[in-house]
């Protein structure tokens, strides 16, 4: 647990925390920002070159750009300013307890059964894009045909009241 | 004299044993040199546009108009730094610092030579697209902050460009990471180093090369805004775009990134497909490399300005048509072509057969781009 590391932890939980404090909705999404570029260094940091890189250029770059798009498209939203705390305070607790213990258990029992060893020295692209097409080809390929799917869901929802019409 | 320069000799070899002198020594040169040819472009720019639209071009400033780049810098530094009231003023700040920023960081995986790397990564290509990316943050930030309906549109326009154009940027550039099997740019160049005769081993000689070179540049010149591409900050049409709301310094700096862009997607070009810094003859190779990769550089960069002489502004249903219906589905062609060259057995045969292919795909996609219609009635759902 070196500086740098309590350092980049400390810019990602105040990015997190402010993307989840702030009111205006497009100041959310910067600060969001903060927190996938923050992600991304302990990645990093990790030796997890091909994980922390991909992070900012698939969260940081593509989907922030996204959900800014969203916000901004979504007429009315930009300045409509949102109440901080939406839901029920204690109901919000209660979920975010609940979400804790969840992960926790994971942590806790995956440490216990899992060996720490130290990370391989080449973890980066060679073994990851063996792993997907090869041992995880099909969760892969399923994933990618979700996405389609979505994809396709998306683009008939914006058609209908489009009026070229399918 | 002679004991000056030996002294300053031993004192570089002693700075350059450390491992902070070592990083200096890389990050310095970087910091200036490439700053300082950004200084040389615009006034190459200007003159070049200037000869192409027959008139001179800057000629007051020194000879020829030669220190026109330090009188326009003056000027950007006197100039008064104007917020508008209603402006976010925090984000409006970090706009242009996060652009410079990204721009530079980007350099940091180059190889400018054989030995003039800042950081050799492994996966270099990936932080080169990664830190792009911070770009277009900057660019939202900009257009956002300076709650002027120019600078929205021109953001709104620059994203939907971006994006959509990154993708065939990094799927062209895909083809030269699976040739080399690595993602590391150093790697990439070292492939290409070789001769076969006086030939070089570049990616641009095989046709899967050569068709991924031109997608490259095309999407390169839309993914740094230049014309044809440059809708985000038509003149004519939303004045500077995303960056309208800026003046003084802030507005140098949107300058400086954007050409800092320009240089690094050619020098990711020129890394990815023209060989990096290996000479392009085998005779020619005393001469030192890093002088091979600024000449390849000058040269992107000339055909950059020739092109935005010579090409008119695109329209946004034309470029985004272009990009989803003939650059998308021609790069995912050549990377099946490329893969396919891996592994049929290598000689002339291969090449033309894998040139036939693209060629082919690129004679019907762009028939069909023809065919349903070249420029359709447009509907105006606004602007009536």
């Amino acid at each position: 647990m070196n500086f740098s590391f309590l350092l980049v932890a400390a810019l990602t939980l105040a990015g997190a925390l402010a993307a989840m404090a702030l009111r205006n909705l497009v100041h959310c999404v910067l600060a969001l920002v903060v927190g996938f570029v923050g992600l991304a260094a302990i990645y990093l940091q990790l030796g997890a070159q091909f994980v922390g890189l991909a992070q900012i250029f698939v969260y940081a770059g593509a989907v922030a750009i996204l959900a800014a798009f969203v916000i901004l498209l979504t007429q009315g939203v930009e300045h409509r300013t949102r109440p901080a705390a939406a839901m029920d305070w204690a109901v919000g607790a209660l979920l975010a307890c609940g979400v804790f213990a969840v992960l926790a258990w994971a942590v806790v029992r995956g440490v216990a059964h899992l060996p720490i060893a130290a990370p391989p020295s080449n973890a980066g692209v060679h073994a990851i894009g063996d792993a997907m097409l090869h041992r995880f080809v099909l969760p892969l390929e399923v994933a990618g045909l979700l996405l389609t799917v979505a994809l396709i869901g998306a683009v008939l929802l914006a058609m209908r009241d489009g009026e070229a019409g399918a | 004299m002679s004991l000056f320069i030996l002294h300053l000799l031993t004192s570089i070899h002693a700075l350059a044993a450390s491992t902070i002198g070592h990083t200096l020594l890389m990050v310095v040169p970087v910091m200036v040199v490439f700053p300082a040819l950004f200084a040389v472009t615009t006034l190459l720019e200007r003159k070049g546009l200037g000869r192409i639209q027959n008139r001179y071009g800057p000629n007051r400033a020194g000879p020829w108009g030669l220190l026109q780049p330090m009188a326009d810098g003056i000027k950007a530094l006197t100039k008064e730094d104007v917020v508008p009231e209603a402006a976010d003023r925090l984000v409006h700040f970090c706009a242009p610092v996060l652009m410079v920023l990204s721009a530079f960081l980007v350099y940091a995986v180059v190889p400018v030579s054989r030995t003039w790397v800042v950081a050799p990564l492994r996966a270099g290509v990936l932080f080169f697209f990664a830190a792009g990316s911070l770009m277009e943050i900057a660019v939202f930030m900009a257009g956002w902050s300076s709650r002027s309906q120019y600078s929205l549109l021109g953001a709104m326009r620059a994203l939907a460009q971006m994006i959509s154009y990154e993708i065939p940027l990094v799927l062209s550039a895909m083809v030269a990471v699976m040739a080399a099997g690595s993602l590391s740019m150093v790697e990439i160049v070292r492939r290409q180093a070789g001769y076969t005769g006086i030939w070089p081993h570049w990616f641009v000689l095989t046709p899967w090369g050569l068709f991924g070179f031109a997608l490259f540049l095309i999407a390169a010149t839309a993914e740094s805004n230049r014309c044809p591409f440059d809708l985000p900050e038509g003149e004519s049409e939303i004045i500077a775009g995303y960056y309208i709301e800026y003046s003084g310094f802030k507005f140098a700096l949107f300058f400086l990134a954007e050409y800092l862009g320009m240089f690094a997607i050619s020098a990711l070009g020129i890394t990815l497909f023209l060989g990096g810094w290996s000479a392009p003859f085998s005779f020619l190779a005393w001469v030192p490399t890093w002088i091979w990769f600024f000449a390849k550089l000058l040269a992107l960069i000339a055909g950059f300005i020739w092109i935005r002489g010579t090409l008119p502004r695109l329209r946004m249903d034309q470029l985004m048509r272009f990009a989803w219906e003939f650059l998308l589905p021609m790069t995912l062609c050549n990377v099946f072509v490329a893969g396919a060259w891996k592994f049929l057995p290598a000689g002339v045969l291969r090449w033309l057969g894998c040139a036939l292919v693209l060629l082919g795909a690129y004679w019907l996609l762009g028939r069909r781009l023809e065919q349903r219609g070249g420029l359709p009635q447009r509907n105006y759902r606004f602007a009536e």
